[in-house]
């Protein structure tokens, strides 16, 4: 096999700091796929961009060499004029960037924004130039490219954007392909899809492709070649066969370890003594719909974003809420929470103890709402924001004793570095801010805050998908500590169906605003039901080369409510009942 | 594939898992906010320097009947409309140290105008810590030391006398105490109103803010310059210069404030949306205690950077005032006062050093505009 680009040695610095990429070296051979893994930090994306020289300002190449040996030769791209490089960009080298929501234009169309790459590398008019781009729009899988062509960014989904981007990258037929984080900010299935589609085109054409990415699973599905990074250094390097089936280096293995799976064998439940009566969250006939206004002159619009929920949160027990972006179980969560108010007809019962009568969420007094927020709490989704930066980790830990006037500033203290011990922090961060922390340490810190009220009951919404995999790991791990040792239950929100396997009692999928399949991640992962769920599951890519993505079940399952088989189909309002199929498992389909 | 197996690497040096759970990752951000934004703002040469010139000339204010050789409003009678003197060191090629020559005035009945003419014969040195007119140090006590003075016989006009004969170098630093604090007074004012009716419409949001918006917008579109006039021209003529001073401050930040509102709320918006402070909601934090701990604080960097974007319209509009004749008035002294002596065209074209006020404006403007400038680039310490 011909190399295509061989990349030596290369250092990259910061100012007069120490160099952030070290002594990176690997090679990409024509035709063939090669992944940089690692976590953030790693290094994984300037190295990339510095194939094409689209470092930030700041950015210091030191050392090191990239020879690209293209169809003209080989030249060296780093030290090549500016000019000869923006030849060789967008049509020798194109790219994919992480964000399809902000890497198009939102003012020119997408067929416009594609051929502007045949204008500016290729000597062709218009016509041919519309011409190659809707073959090319029909090639990633556009239904109609024709539509396509003429619609703007903010018209298409996520996926159908990054389609659009790959479309782009594609055109001027490259050699290499340089694929950032293509698929991180797209749902699973869409994930999955675009994955296939990336995995096909290359075939057909033969070109080859960096993919940089932090997903064992991505890499065991796309890649031939794999070089794994930590902190700036190539840990180990090889075939996907031998970094995957054997992995040599220390942190390959811990990045294993950390990969959430599916499980292969169902795990013997938890064992507890709740039986299913003694509910601490009760969620009844929850339908939510929002009203858009769309100005004075047309009928507003009714949007639902949630149907008919029935979800109960038993004490001790961890209720897990998995659907894809747009499934409605934010706002399921934020209806719990008594953020939102759900349509007539509904109510949310909160128990705060066994024998105690239930507060309605929604029609509480003020001091049966604070008895409400002592008990309820929250963990959220971005490290980064939910934790002021004017704040030491030791006014923000005693803040909610201060607001119910809880102990007094000697007792607060003592709880607060208490709180610190249980989530695996020291105490003497009291005095620091919490800036100076990881998004991992942050999120403990969060952690920590909502405990210092002793919450009976805690929703987390999202709280690991901000986090790098090893770091999502020990997050989970502590959130099972905790809940064992406070006696606490959780309302667990997520994308990610291999997260919910590990800590949740029960899962409720949801699709389209309404609950499709509600079982026991035993049940639900072993014998999964609905077309929906079985996509979800078949889309979660797996880190062995053995077992890819299930394309044709994904598909099956992923579309929209009229696409799915008979027995599962609806359109709109009128979705089937949930049925029990078989003893705490419920599924959603006509009888 | 088979050639590739040679391509197989494994990072030779030792490597651990374990990790300090508790170490923090970036003990470079291990500090509070102001600290932060300082040593972003150190890198900012311009706005340091800015700054510190800004601080020298109102560390300057309280003392300037001290520096000054003159007091503002002390006549020289012989000497109406007087050149610039300057200050030497050396005369003949000896050493004298700083001295100035006298000068005489005599009327050119011809072209009806003073002719000076300077003796350069006899130097005559600067007399320091001398004694003067009567002044208030710091407003409150009186002295009658100067920095420095002209020796008998001979006069100090730095910067050139003014029509009735008065030292254009002293007046400026007077006219600094006024046209330097209105500058301040007003952005109180503005600052008051702006986070208040800013504050309002950004945290209750509905009917408050749109009532608050259209204030706004109807404030915004009513042209200023007239707008000034009316309402100056409302004070009545037979008020102390202190009084009309603290009214045309006030006049100032009325109008200044909602740029300042439009901020506030903006800023409110966006923090609302913040994790941190939908958590104290969900903790169950009452309005009033969001928005003073978790809202005020994190925007309090952002209003100090368009306060100080602010005072320059301030000073500008003072002196606008005043050279229009609707301002302060003399007796009292400021930049624009000094300059409304300077309306005149002729008087500019024959005595050019009644305009040297607007070089303290120019100077004072820029300064702000560059100290603001580089604050707002430093306040986000947290993006590197």
């Amino acid at each position: 096999m011909r190399t295509l680009l061989d990349i030596d040695g290369l250092t990259i610095g910061f100012g007069a700091g120490e160099p952030v990429v070290r002594d990176v070296s690997f090679t990409v051979g024509a035709g063939e796929t090669v992944a940089l893994v690692g976590e953030s930090g790693s290094g994984k994306t300037l190295t990339c961009r510095s194939v094409l020289r689209i470092l930030p300002e700041a950015a210091q190449l030191r050392e090191g060499t990239i020879s690209y040996a293209g169809k003209d030769g080989t030249v060296d791209l780093l030290s090549l004029s500016e000019r000869k490089m923006r030849s060789i960009r967008g049509d020798r080298i194109s790219m994919i960037f992480q964000e399809p929501m902000r890497s198009l234009s939102p003012l020119h169309r997408l067929g416009h924004q594609v051929a502007e790459v045949l204008r500016l590398h290729r000597s062709i008019g218009p016509t041919e130039a519309k011409r190659r781009v809707l073959e090319k729009f029909e090639k990633v899988g556009f239904v109609d490219p024709a539509r396509a062509y003429a619609s703007y960014p903010f018209e298409m989904s996520g996926g159908m954007r990054q389609r659009a981007m790959i479309a782009m990258a594609m055109i001027a037929q490259p050699e290499v392909m340089i694929a950032d984080e293509p698929t991180t900010a797209l749902d699973v299935t869409t994930q999955a899809q675009v994955l296939g589609l990336m995995r096909d085109l290359q075939a057909e054409t033969g070109m080859a492709m960096i993919l940089v990415t932090h997903d064992l699973g991505v890499v065991a599905n796309m890649a031939q070649k794999v070089v794994v990074m930590n902190k700036g250094r190539v840990m180990e390097r090889g075939t996907a066969e031998q970094v995957l089936g054997s992995p040599a280096h220390g942190y390959t293995e811990k990045l294993f370890a950390a990969a959430p799976k599916i499980p292969n064998v169902a795990e013997p439940p938890r064992i507890s003594t709740n039986t299913g009566d003694d509910v601490i969250l009760d969620l009844r006939d929850i339908t939510k719909s929002f009203t858009m206004r769309a100005g004075g002159w047309r009928k507003p619009t009714v949007i639902t974003a949630c149907r008919d929920v029935n979800l109960k949160v038993l004490r001790g027990k961890t209720l897990a809420v998995v659907g894809e972006s747009g499934s409605g179980k934010t706002t399921c969560a934020r209806v719990a929470l008594g953020a939102e108010k759900p349509d007539p007809g509904g109510e949310v019962l909160f128990h705060p103890s066994t024998d105690a009568t239930p507060l309605p969420v929604h029609a509480m007094t003020n001091a049966q709402r604070l008895q409400f927020q002592r008990q309820a709490q929250m963990v959220f989704q971005d490290p980064y924001s939910s934790l002021s930066p004017r704040m030491r980790v030791m006014e923000a830990l005693c803040e909610p004793m201060q607001i119910h006037q809880i102990g007094n500033p000697a007792e607060r203290r003592e709880k607060a570095a208490a709180m610190l011990e249980w989530v695996g922090l020291n105490p003497n961060m009291l005095q620091r801010y919490p800036h100076a922390f990881s998004g991992g340490q942050r999120q403990r810190l969060s952690i920590a805050r909502a405990l210092t009220l002793d919450p009976r009951l805690l929703i987390c919404d999202e709280p690991t998908s901000a986090l790098d995999v090893s770091v999502q790991d020990q997050i989970l791990t502590l959130l099972e500590e905790i809940r064992d040792r406070a006696d606490l239950s959780y309302l667990f929100i997520s994308h990610d169906l291999a997260v919910v396997a590990r800590i949740a009692d029960e899962v409720a999928v949801m699709r389209a605003g309404v609950i499709v399949e509600q079982a026991p991640p035993a049940q639900l992962f072993h014998n999964p039901r609905h077309p929906y769920t079985k996509a979800l599951i078949a889309a979660q890519p797996k880190p062995d080369i053995s077992r890819p993505i299930d394309l044709a079940l994904v598909a099956r399952g992923a579309g929209s409510p009229t696409t799915w088989p008979e027995m599962f189909r609806f359109d709109g309002p009128d979705a089937p009942a949930l049925r029990t199929l078989e003893p705490g498992h419920m599924v959603r389909c006509h009888a | 594939m088979t050639q590739q197996t040679d391509d197989r690497y494994v990072d030779p040096e030792p490597w651990s898992e374990a990790t300090d759970i508790s170490a923090p990752e970036r003990s470079d951000m291990d500090a509070p906010a102001w600290l932060l934004t300082w040593r972003k703002f150190r890198r900012h040469k311009l706005a340091l320097i800015s700054g510190i010139f800004l601080l020298t000339c109102y560390l300057i204010l309280p003392i300037a009947g001290f520096i000054a050789p003159y007091t503002p409003n002390e006549r020289s009678a012989d000497y109406l409309y007087a050149p610039p003197q300057s200050v030497n060191l050396w005369h003949d090629g000896s050493f004298v140290g700083p001295y100035v020559y006298p000068i005489t005035a005599t009327a050119d009945l011809e072209n009806f105008r003073w002719t000076y003419t300077t003796d350069e014969t006899t130097p005559m040195r600067l007399q320091f810590f001398c004694e003067g007119d009567d002044y208030n140090l710091f407003g409150l006590i009186p002295s009658d030391t100067h920095l420095f003075c002209a020796p008998e016989g001979a006069t100090v006009f730095l910067w050139g006398s003014d029509r009735l004969g008065r030292d254009v170098f002293s007046r400026i630093l007077y006219g600094a105490q006024l046209s330097l604090t209105v500058g301040l007074i007003g952005i109180t004012v503005s600052f008051l109103l702006g986070i208040t009716f800013g504050a309002l419409a950004g945290y209750f949001g509905g009917k408050t803010d749109w009532i608050i918006n259209r204030a706004i917008e109807i404030l915004r579109s009513l042209p200023e310059l007239p707008l000034w006039l009316a309402l100056s021209a409302a004070v009545p003529s037979n008020w102390g210069p202190v009084a009309v001073f603290f009214i045309i401050s006030i006049i100032l930040g009325i109008l200044d404030w909602p740029g300042l509102a439009r901020a506030v709320r903006s800023k409110f918006l966006s923090l609302r949306e913040e994790e941190f402070v939908k958590a104290a909601e969900m903790m169950g934090a009452k309005p009033s205690r969001v928005i003073r701990r978790h809202l005020l604080p994190n925007f309090m960097s952002h209003l100090i950077a368009s306060a100080t974007l602010s005072i320059p319209a301030m000073i500008l509009g003072e002196t606008a005032l005043s050279f229009l004749g609707l301002g302060l008035r003399a007796p009292a002294v400021s930049w624009g006062v000094m300059l409304n002596d300077a309306q005149n065209l002729a008087s500019i074209e024959i005595y050019w050093w009644t305009a040297i006020p607007m070089l303290p404006i120019i100077v004072v403007v820029l300064a702000f505009n560059f100290l603001g400038d580089g604050l707002r680039a430093s306040l986000d310490p947290y993006k590197s």
